[in-house]
């Protein structure tokens, strides 16, 4: 058995009002890929933050191959050879590669080594990356690949992965899955985060399960269920959804050759978006971020105006009319970013339900907001899509992030919509709210709804959509039945591998 | 209207003169919003400098103390500008106009009893074999020290942003803090620092109009310098090179608009007199009318409160 590399015991971190951490105690061996699992707030966030040196725990100690190990900062954390790759990236856009890296380095070389290092380790484990682009204009695959160069050229013991795989395709996954293995012969351990169940499987060799700050289980992945470790997060059984197969009826929205330019400039262009979307049908739209998802929902939102005969609601041509019109006529949206855009945060519940609702559930007359009504329609759908919260009066701000996802989608679907675009319904939402998520959208549908799910998440897709389509750079592939499809193909139409290429194996 | 009066030696030497003020402010706060905090205290910075260096040089009969004080005085001025926004999160925006206001009424106060007086202006440098060379000496090699001071720091500021690693941290910060707080860089000590080398900029820039360009105390004597100041670093586009270029652009206006009336002309003196604010509203539009390219040169995470959280 090979030795222990960090060594953990009893850390705890409270915070007013929640113990992000209890007696948190394991241990990550040498050439190990160890998962660490949980729901969201469950703890794991911060549990990384006391091991990278972010946050200082209340109590309990570190070893790092037998010596105490206290970092007080991320510096002091690289110093000691631990190095984590971040799961919103810590990049800076305006900045060129080079620089990027150097950021992340204790003591940087001069530019000209450091360009010519970060070309040998990316041809080495097979990520290839101009130290002189800047990162803005890189896709989001190529950005994970600074983050993990900036990472390998301090040859980290331990390497922290929050969620890495949740912008890659399926053939990048497995490049970076080939990268992870070739570290691990070299005998750097590994920390992984996901909730990518299947990839732990396939991966990591230890797991432990964290429950509201509590350690609840550990396993070894490989021999376990992919149900069952959710079940272990979760700390319960839940129902996973089920779709009702219903013939798709007439043809509700109409995309024809929807071309818009970049809306700023780290924006992409719609190019020649094309679809048909009929009633009773859920259409899947994947494909990595940044490659038109969000620009796809401003354009069917109505919040910026693509040319006219572009979009057709139930024959008649909206591409000039604003969002209003749009709801009017049954086509509702709900954006991915929950505080800012799905929901003012420091609004209450049931004035952001006047804000999306007010003119299909008649909340205004005359001018005027009946709020006994709004209310009333913000308790229904704080009650109907279980939503965990004082009451409607409370701020968007207050809720979790699941809760608000369940309260911003609920919001549409209340509103009986004959056509709902809804882009990352369960992004950062528990596996059960999730379910439950994708439940009301497949009811939705069932009662004759046409709806298109905009998702990064490709076993979201899988499970909600009859027919697919993939997001590369403002394209639309052709739409396929989701029944037709093998994972490779998806990854495919996804744009494939990129430039990625598999690690060298050493001479 | 006499054009001939006007000496082009003599108008690029007054230009160099006109422009030094908004220089040093402009570079100072393009090194505060390239850290990615918008102060708009810069006027009342700059005529808090303006005052105290007066009245240091005044009382102590030294005019390099006098550009000591102002610079302290500019500093400590946003240093309260930095407690307000990066400690107690306030908005920048309000705190900066909030500093102006303050500036402007905490001047005028301490300047009452020195209306009128005058104190030791800086000494014209005597260079040798540059300042005795025709035409160009008396242009650019026989001006006071602050107007080569002033160049200098350009070109350390430059130098500092492009290729230093504490340069490219602070670069680092105003794009994006969150990141930047995620390597395990301290932003708000980034940002404060920075704030306070703009104070004393400022500082420094006002004390100049007192000390040398006017050379006097009069209440309100900046008149709209630190705004112009503040439009030359979106007009650069946050960029060192073109912050020299911009003030000497609108120092070269302002003393453009004097000599021809000087030189008799009467049409529209009211016009020319507002020109270099026009210019500066215009320069603003325009700029900002191409919203891409501003978003692709200004600091990401320019204006934006940062704190951190768990």
């Amino acid at each position: 058995m090979s030795d222990i590399l960090l060594r953990l015991s009893g850390l705890t971190k409270a915070y007013p009002g929640v113990i992000a951490n209890d007696d948190i105690s394991f241990d990550i061996r040498e050439g190990e890929i160890h998962a660490l699992l949980g729901e969201n707030g469950a703890g794991k966030s911060t549990l990384v933050k006391m091991i990278y040196g972010l946050v200082k725990p209340d109590r309990g100690e570190m070893t790092l191959q037998g010596k105490a190990y206290a970092p007080a900062s991320p510096g002091q954390a690289r110093e000691a050879g631990v190095a984590m790759v971040f799961q919103h990236f810590s990049l800076f856009d305006a900045l060129d590669v080079a620089e990027n890296v150097a950021l992340g380095m204790e003591h940087p070389p001069r530019r000209r080594d450091l360009a010519r290092r970060i070309r040998d380790v990316s041809e080495a484990y097979g990520l290839p990356l101009d130290p002189h682009r800047i990162v803005g204009t890189l896709s989001a695959g190529e950005r994970q690949r600074v983050e993990i160069i900036r990472c390998l050229l301090q040859k980290p013991k331990l390497l922290i992965m929050d969620e890495p795989t949740s912008v890659l395709t399926p053939q990048e996954v497995e490049i970076l899955f080939q990268t992870l293995r070739k570290l691990k012969t070299e005998g750097t351990a590994i920390l992984y985060i996901s909730h990518k169940l299947e990839e732990i499987r396939a991966l990591c060799d230890h797991a432990t399960i964290l429950r509201l700050g509590k350690m609840v289980d550990t396993c070894t992945p490989s021999e376990t269920t992919a149900r069952a470790m959710a079940e272990m997060m979760i700390g319960s059984s839940f129902a996973a959804p089920s779709a009702r197969r219903t013939t798709p009826g007439d043809v509700l929205l109409r995309v024809d050759n929807l071309t818009m330019p970049a809306p700023g400039a780290f924006g992409t262009p719609l190019r020649g978006i094309g679809f048909e979307l009929r009633a009773g049908e859920v259409l899947g739209l994947g494909g990595v971020a940044g490659n038109g998802q969000d620009e796809v929902l401003a354009a069917l939102s109505g919040e910026r105006l693509s040319d006219t005969g572009t979009i057709w609601v139930k024959g008649a041509d909206l591409s000039r009319q604003g969002p209003v019109a749009r709801r009017a006529a049954g086509l509702l949206t709900a954006p991915e970013e929950r505080l800012g855009h799905a929901a003012a945060p420091d609004m209450s519940l049931t004035e952001n339900a006047v804000l999306t609702a007010g003119r299909r559930q008649r909340l205004i007359a005359k001018g005027f907001i009946k709020w006994s009504r709004a209310e009333r329609f913000a308790r229904d759908v704080i009650d109907r899509f279980d939503v965990r919260t004082p009451g409607p009066d409370v701020a968007a701000r207050a809720l979790s992030g699941g809760n608000l996802q369940k309260f911003v989608i609920g919001r549409e679907v209340a509103q009986a919509p004959d056509i709902l675009v809804v882009n990352q319904p369960t992004w950062g939402v528990d596996a059960a709210a999730a379910a439950a998520i994708r439940q009301a959208l497949l009811d939705l549908a069932a009662q004759g709804a046409a709806i298109l799910v905009i998702s990064q998440d490709l076993d979201e897709l899988m499970e909600v959509a009859q027919r697919f389509g993939a997001l590369n750079e403002g394209r639309l592939s052709a739409v396929k039945p989701v029944d037709d499809l093998s994972l490779e193909e998806i990854g495919l139409m996804m744009g494939g591998a990129h430039d990625m290429e598999v690690a060298h194996a050493d001479p | 209207m006499d054009l001939s009066s006007i000496s082009p030696v003599l108008l690029i030497a007054s230009l160099m003169i006109s422009a030094t003020p908004i220089l040093l402010a402009a570079i100072g706060e393009m090194v505060v919003e390239k850290s990615g905090v918008l102060n708009l205290g810069v006027e009342g910075m700059m005529i808090t400098g303006a005052v105290v260096g007066f009245v240091a040089a005044i009382n102590s009969g030294s005019p390099g103390l006098g550009f000591v004080a102002a610079a302290l005085a500019g500093a400590a001025l946003s240093l309260s500008f930095a407690l307000l926004t990066q400690v107690l999160l306030s908005n920048q925006v309000a705190t900066g106009l909030g500093l102006t206001l303050a500036g402007l009424g905490l001047s005028s106060l301490i300047g009452k009893p020195y209306e009128g007086m005058k104190a030791a202006s800086l000494p014209k440098l005597d260079i040798p074999l540059l300042g005795d060379l025709p035409v160009v000496g008396r242009m650019l090699f026989s001006h006071d020290i602050m107007v080569y001071f002033s160049l200098l720091l350009v070109l350390a500021v430059w130098a500092f942003l492009k290729y230093t690693r504490a340069g490219l941290i602070l670069r680092a910060v105003g794009e994006s803090a969150e990141s930047a707080h995620a390597l395990g860089y301290k932003v708000v000590q980034v940002r404060v620092a920075a704030i306070m080398f703009g104070g004393a900029c400022a500082g420094l820039g006002g004390a100049y109009l007192s000390l040398v360009r006017v050379p006097q105390w009069t209440e309100g004597m900046t008149a709209g310098a630190g705004w112009i100041a503040l439009a030359i670093v979106v007009f650069a586009s946050w960029r060192a090179g073109r912050v020299l270029i911009g003030a000497y652009l609108f120092g070269g206006i302002s003393v453009l608009q004097l000599n021809l009336q000087a030189a008799g002309m009467t049409w529209g003196v009211q016009y020319l007199s507002m020109s270099p604010y026009l210019v500066t509203i215009l320069v603003l539009v325009f700029i900002s009318s191409n919203r891409s390219r501003m978003s692709h040169d200004a600091p990401a995470n320019l204006g934006q409160t940062f704190h951190a959280t768990r």
